[in-house]
């Protein structure tokens, strides 16, 4: 496209499909204790397949 | 839903339920603002009026590119979350996460304190060995199938129990055999009582250590003294630096507090980055409106400005080869958490609780002392079920305000605590933490941008 470039991104609603698992870190466990900031946990499963 | 927005010369469209991002001229910037609020016909006139260069069949394309990518589900993507079977309260969750107040005491007087120099409104006082073991039973008799379970040594000033963190490290790994488990421990210091045996001990153990210093040695002695009034920033700073390289610059987390005091607390951040550490974490301080040092409205352009002002200077330094990470802008766009953890988030009173000296169950860590949040205890569990229930709710969904918030997916509907100190209600929405968490969401997105524009990474 010529005016529209798309950065590679998880895709939320297939992550619906297969999310959940909970393995993931808790989010004030990091750095945080102040805010809640969820989009900076990594996910487990992606880690795994990395 | 989509959020266009333009920051540091790149115009940006997050796509706000399928997580997809565009970077995009300004002829498509405008067309696709305007694409659900006017018709095809007013969109091209308008965009022909403004760019004189642009032809009708430029503006055809881009419209022809939009159904494009509304086909592959990446542009105006339906909101299929609200509707699907989260149903919360019903939600069977488990325990996972524990941050364990193994020292209601502190070696310092940090003026902001929430914990009240590590008191939290009781008296001063340290876990005993036989509390702490209970509380890790505790996670794993209710962490279910959960494999990875996580235990912050928190405070006070968790050094001033170290016999006892040790101990419980040791214990942990005992569980871990035993019942298929796998213990993250992470230890949250002021850095007081940092020596070789703690370093060598937290290196050893610990999978991440948040490490608290606030900045520019006047900012931080200000805010951060010893209980006889000295700074404590000559005697940490060398500790932390230390501690850092032994860790070799990864799972540590330089962790500081901003106040009214030092709004410009980009400085603060670059000062910390200039000393050599490497990841880096600043947060707004939590306090009671009337406190001096409290955040005030009005200092809100300000802040604003000044993660723009970050942002733009970490993308210099990542250019020169010296960049570093800071907490809020760490997004990982492709290995980020799943739609079900972003619209739960935190796990506040369900998931994570915070356990006190004597094994008083709480929310969180910020709930404690707080009498109406006591959930139970470890010895006899939970006991205040409906606190719990009410922490089920506590979803992206359960608040009103964040239904047409861009930045939803991206704090799950923010701190149930800030919610609850600011407004009385758990599910409430503390409004300058949204702006402020709405304005980190567009600097780490445009910094994404940024890097995909110097690397060509685009699909």
């Amino acid at each position: 496209m010529k005016r529209i470039q798309t950065l590679e991104t998880r895709n939320l609603v297939e992550s619906a499909k297969k999310g959940g698992c909970g393995e993931c870190q808790t989010s004030c466990q990091s750095a945080s204790k102040t805010s809640c900031s969820v989009a900076n946990q990594q996910c487990e499963q992606c880690k795994k397949q990395k | 839903m989509i959020h266009a927005y333009k920051l540091n010369g790149y115009n940006i469209i997050l796509d706000v339920n399928s997580g997809s991002i565009h970077s995009v001229d300004d002829v498509a910037f405008d067309v696709i603002r305007l694409y659900e609020t006017m018709e095809k016909d007013a969109i091209t006139a308008q965009i022909l009026e403004t760019y004189p260069d642009v032809t009708v069949q430029d503006v055809e394309d881009i419209f022809s590119d939009i159904q494009e990518l509304k086909e592959q589900g990446k542009l105006f993507a339906e909101d299929p979350f609200r509707d699907m079977a989260f149903d919360f309260k019903k939600r069977q969750s488990v325990v996972k996460a524990l941050c364990l107040h193994v020292a209601h005491d502190c070696n310092m007087a940090c003026k902001y304190c929430f914990a009240e120099e590590g008191e939290y409104k009781g008296e001063r006082s340290l876990m005993s060995l036989e509390v702490g073991k209970r509380a890790l039973d505790f996670l794993v008799e209710n962490s279910g199938t959960r494999k990875n379970l996580e235990v912050d040594f928190f405070g006070g000033e968790p050094l001033l129990n170290f016999q006892v963190v040790k101990d419980l490290v040791a214990y942990g790994r005992e569980l871990e055999k035993k019942h298929g488990k796998n213990f993250r421990f992470t230890l949250t210091t002021n850095g007081v009582l940092l020596d070789e045996e703690v370093m060598d001990f937290a290196n050893r153990e610990m999978s991440n250590v948040v490490l608290s210093i606030d900045g520019r040695k006047e900012v931080n002695d200000r805010m951060r003294p010893f209980r006889n009034g000295k700074g404590s920033y000559d005697l940490i700073v060398p500790k932390f630096l230390e501690m850092a390289k032994r860790r070799e610059q990864k799972d540590y987390y330089i962790r500081g507090t901003y106040t009214h005091y030092n709004t410009d607390f980009s400085n603060d951040i670059l000062h910390l980055a200039d000393l050599g550490f490497k990841e880096l974490s600043m947060e707004p301080v939590v306090a009671e409106p009337n406190a001096p040092y409290a955040l005030k409205p009005e200092d809100l352009p300000k802040l604003l400005e000044e993660y723009e002002k970050l942002a733009v200077e970490m993308i210099r330094r990542r250019r020169n080869g010296n960049g570093f990470h800071f907490y809020h802008y760490s997004i990982d766009l492709t290995g980020g958490p799943c739609i079900v953890k972003r619209i739960s988030g935190c796990g506040v009173g369900t998931e994570y609780m915070a356990v006190t000296p004597c094994g008083d169950l709480y929310p969180c860590h910020q709930f404690v002392g707080e009498p109406e949040f006591l959930l139970g205890n470890v010895f006899q569990g939970i006991t205040n079920q409906s606190a719990c229930d009410e922490f089920k709710l506590c979803n992206v969904y359960a608040h009103e305000e964040c239904k047409d918030c861009f930045a939803r997916l991206y704090c799950s509907g923010g701190c149930a605590a800030n919610a609850y100190h600011t407004t009385g209600k758990v599910t409430g929405v503390y409004e300058m933490g949204c702006q402020l968490h709405k304005k980190r969401i567009e600097c780490a997105i445009m910094m994404k941008v940024a890097e995909a524009c110097d690397e060509n990474k685009f699909q």
